[in-house]
């Protein structure tokens, strides 16, 4: 039996169809099995040599998929670097031919540049993975979430999903919006106004400044990170005044719906967008996710090399 | 193959398996995704009949050990493989409904491998067609068909399909 | 240099209301009422437009500091190509046009290796930081046709207004690239749906429209000239549009870009669609297509901005705003015409009266007398722009591979062919 899947490169939400999107939960679904056996490995990349260039640091992500990478016996390897010092030193474009003369044969970069996979994908012949791209897209974060609430609730169409935070800065966000619209759940975003600004209401969401008309009725809440760095200054006042108007404390979160899943894409300011006690509730699927995203992205590794790729 | 020579060629074949002398204590079958499955539920519950006892029926997907994708158009689907039992010190009789160059046995071998060491691992195939690329041999066969290489074996159970049947094709 | 036939084209004068078949004759470098008596070149222009030389208010020749993007030399190359006999070329050079020695530099550099016309401009502001004002009176000695930041945009609205003020003394218009540093902050693109989908930081049109309407509000203060320059918000045409109607002194430019792209192009992350200010709506294309149309707009301008290739392949954030544009403005104008939002009359204005009136240059007629620079256009013939054929150093335009009509197939600058298709000069 096969997929239709015809890319080498996964670098957006917004390129995928429905059908690619359901390939991939149906493969995370099969190497979820992977994790529960004692030998956790199986030979599909072997011999294939994986790249993880993150530009922009990030201990989970890539941890994640290094371990995906792995348990499909592929050769790992670890470029860090801040923005700052490939600037001063090697352009991306030269890292990455770099990486090419070595035959590399799969490139998973983080970069706080949006476009910055595009860049590669463009340059390159080996499989470009997005893990994150600015404010653009974080796409194999959108489809572990999903793969949660597929799990725990049967199917995504139809869902009332509520998007909390900070949307207009994140990549999270933008790839859950392009996935849940698709597949038919019903995305309602919600936090200050301006970080939800009335934009986002032309890729089909409804957006919403009131914290309470966002969770009612909501069968799964995300939850974003709030990041207050320097240039976010102006966009609103303190993270005080977050919490106390966004934050999923104790009684808001005994107005939401008995059975919402509450998600995280982590990590988890406690206290600040989620009080610390509901973090560890059995509603919360945190963990969950962070199982899933090893799934998800052995199915996207699996599937980017698997058949040969005609070039774009 | 019709119905009633798939039967008979099951019922022969669960004969076979236990004319082999396998330990009862240690006997299990594992199943091939998607055909073998049921065929090895099928043989399971025969090889039961005649020994009076329960044999454990796993189940595996052998996308993720195939030697076969880099040259592949687009990658295999893959499913989950199940093997509720621990295969260490096992007799697994292995089965699947064609068995064709091997390289599919060859697969499900390295997994199961993965999942512990079996004491022996013998195959059953419900049919044989030929054209062995590598050194595989059946232990216990339904029937013997000589093919062509470019024609195909299609088989269909009722667990999968909803009949039972054997067709040649070209 | 020969005398110059240029015979049964079709003449667009529009300072003189010609729009009519009859022939130009250029003598000893300067149009001739009188056909020449012998040693004539004739060029056969049947079938051709001919018109005043074209001229060009707002290029970056890059020369001094930056020749590795473009040199002098090479950006009056690709003028003449484009058909531009004259271009006035911006002070963000290294060191800045703040003072008279760049000014003669780029004068005497002109005269060396320059194929075309180049009108210096000077300095607003010192290094063009926004603090103090240059030695305006100076630069006009020296030679500059008007002063402006361009690159930069004076935020102290104080000392834009004092600018204005003692410009006005010299005659020297003031042109102003028009951006509200606070409300554009790091943006890379304009603000809208896409930049939302491309999760790139927007500059929102406010960001221009503020401070179209500063200067609005100057130049009816200082009753002095401002000229806007590339505008691409649909508000900032509707705020000149406006203040045209109320007599205000001020003036506006538009690029082909902005009238022929939007911010949808962006989704590639192609870095040669990224420019200053940056490619908007469809909205605010059509807008700038009205404002050109009714004649709020009266110059067309490239904004030619070369830079290194290996400068513009990084990530879209770390690209350099710009794109080269003098060999495609012609085509893409002429565009215009052929959707009939203007007449051939009407689009020569923009490049020649219009312009020339606007910074007192004694260029963009053909009355007997006046500098001979004219430029011959087939407006026909369909072509395919390949970038790697520029006379430009720089190789950054988003329209490589672009099938474009029309062109110009001589250009003639005081009397000389400085460009002809299929001659090697």
């Amino acid at each position: 039996m096969k997929t239709d899947w015809q890319r080498k490169d996964l670098l957006s939400i917004q390129d995928l169809s429905v059908d690619e999107i359901n390939t991939v939960l149906d493969t995370a679904a099969a190497f979820k099995q992977v994790g529960k056996r004692t030998i956790k490995k199986v030979p599909s990349l072997r011999g294939k040599t994986l790249v993880n260039l993150f530009i922009e640091p990030s201990t989970r992500t890539r941890i994640s998929f290094e371990l995906a990478a792995k348990r499909l016996s592929a050769d790992v390897i670890n470029i860090t670097a801040t923005a700052s010092s490939i600037a001063k030193g090697e352009t991306l474009k030269d890292t990455a031919l770099n990486l090419q003369a070595l035959n590399t044969d799969i490139i998973v970069i983080r970069h706080s540049a949006a476009g910055a996979p595009h860049f590669l994908a463009r340059l390159l012949k080996a499989s470009v993975i997005n893990a994150g791209d600015g404010a653009h897209e974080h796409p194999t974060q959108a489809l572990l979430d999903a793969l949660t609430i597929r799990e725990k609730k049967g199917r995504i169409e139809g869902l009332n999903v509520t998007i909390l935070g900070d949307i207009l800065y994140s990549r999270v966000a933008r790839s859950n919006i392009w996935l849940l619209t698709k597949l038919g759940a019903r995305v309602t975003l919600a936090g200050p106004s301006t970080l939800v600004p009335r934009v986002f209401e032309q890729f089909g969401c409804r957006v919403t400044y009131d914290i309470e008309e966002a969770i009612r009725g909501a069968d799964v809440i995300n939850l974003l990170r709030i990041q207050h760095e320097r240039q976010r200054e102006t966009m609103f006042p303190s993270i005080g005044e977050y919490t106390a108007m966004f934050g999923l404390n104790k009684e808001r979160f005994a107005r939401t719906k008995p059975d919402a899943l509450i998600m995280h894409p982590g990590p988890i300011n406690r206290g600040v967008e989620i009080d610390s006690e509901i973090a560890d509730c059995n509603r919360s699927v945190i963990l969950e996710q962070v199982t899933n995203g090893l799934a998800v992205r052995m199915a996207v590794l699996f599937l980017c090399s698997g058949g040969q790729m005609s070039e774009p | 193959m019709d119905a009633v020579a798939i039967e008979r060629a099951l019922a022969r074949m669960a004969h076979e398996i236990v004319e082999a002398d396998p330990p009862p204590e240690a006997l299990a079958f594992i199943g091939i995704c998607t055909n073998g499955v049921p065929l090895a539920q099928r043989l399971a519950v025969r090889v039961g009949a005649i020994l009076q006892g329960e044999f454990p029926v796993g189940e595996i997907d052998i996308s993720m050990h195939r030697d076969d994708l880099a040259l592949r158009e687009t990658p295999p689907a893959v499913g989950p493989s199940n093997v509720s039992f621990d295969v260490t010190d096992k007799t697994i009789v292995l089965v699947d409904d064609v068995l064709f160059t091997g390289r599919s046995i060859r697969a499900a071998m390295d997994e199961i491998a993965d999942f512990g060491r079996p004491r022996r691992i013998q195959l059953a195939v419900l049919v044989d067609r030929g054209h062995r690329e590598l050194p595989i041999r059946p232990d216990f066969v339904g029937k013997n068909v000589p093919t062509a290489i470019d024609e195909c074996v299609r088989v269909h159970l009722v667990e999968v399909d909803g009949k039972d049947e054997v067709l040649l094709e070209k | 240099m020969k005398p110059l036939h240029i015979k049964n084209g079709r003449v667009i004068d529009p300072a003189n209301r010609i729009d009519e078949v009859r022939d130009v004759f250029i003598v000893d470098g300067k149009i001739s009422a009188k056909p020449p008596s012998d040693g004539v070149e004739v060029i056969d222009a049947t079938g051709k437009l001919v018109a005043p030389g074209l001229i060009d208010i707002h290029v970056h020749l890059r020369e001094p500091g930056r020749g590795d993007k473009e040199t002098i030399e090479t950006g009056t190359r690709c003028a003449a190509r484009g058909g531009f006999t004259s271009v006035v070329c911006m002070p963000n050079t290294s060191p800045v046009a703040d003072n008279t020695g760049t000014i003669a530099f780029i004068k005497q550099r002109t005269a060396e290796v320059g194929c075309v016309n180049v009108f210096p401009t000077g300095a607003i502001s010192k290094e063009l930081k926004g603090e103090e004002l240059a030695p305006i009176g100076s630069l006009r000695r020296a030679g500059v046709v008007a002063i402006t930041d361009d690159g930069n945009c004076v935020q102290n609205n104080e000392l834009m207004r004092r600018a204005v003020e003692y410009a006005r003394m010299f005659s020297l218009p003031v042109l102003d690239h028009c951006q509200d540093y606070n409300l554009v902050a790091d943006g890379v693109m304009n603000e809208g749906y896409w930049s939302t989908a491309l999760g790139l930081r927007g500059w929102p049109a406010a960001g221009e429209d503020v401070i179209v309407a500063r200067n609005i509000l100057l130049a009816e203060q200082a009753d002095w000239w401002i000229h806007c320059q590339h505008l691409s918000s649909a508000r900032s045409v509707e705020l000149i549009r406006q203040a045209k109607k109320r007599g205000v002194k001020i003036s506006a430019e538009a690029c082909p870009h902005h009238f022929t792209l939007t911010d949808e192009c962006l989704k590639t992350y192609d870095t040669n669609f990224k420019m200053n200010p940056p490619l908007r709506t469809e909205r605010d294309r059509e807008a700038v297509l009205e404002g050109l149309a009714d004649a709020t707009i009266e110059c067309i301008a490239s904004d030619h901005a070369p830079h290194c290739t290996y400068e513009k392949e990084v990530e879209f954030d770390l690209a350099p705003f710009g794109i080269i544009g003098l060999e495609t403005e012609l085509a893409l104008s002429l565009e215009l015409v052929r959707r009939k939002l203007l007449t051939l009359s009407q689009l020569i204005e923009k490049f020649t009266v219009n312009p020339a009136r606007l910074l007192s240059l004694q260029k963009g007629t053909l009355s007997a007398g006046a500098d001979g620079d004219v430029t011959i256009i087939d407006p026909d013939p369909e072509w395919t722009y390949d970038v790697e054929q520029s006379a430009s150093k720089a190789r950054n335009s988003p329209f490589h591979g672009w099938k474009l009509k029309g062109r110009a197939v001589v250009t003639i600058v005081g009397g000389k062919i400085v460009w002809q298709e299929n001659r090697v000069s």
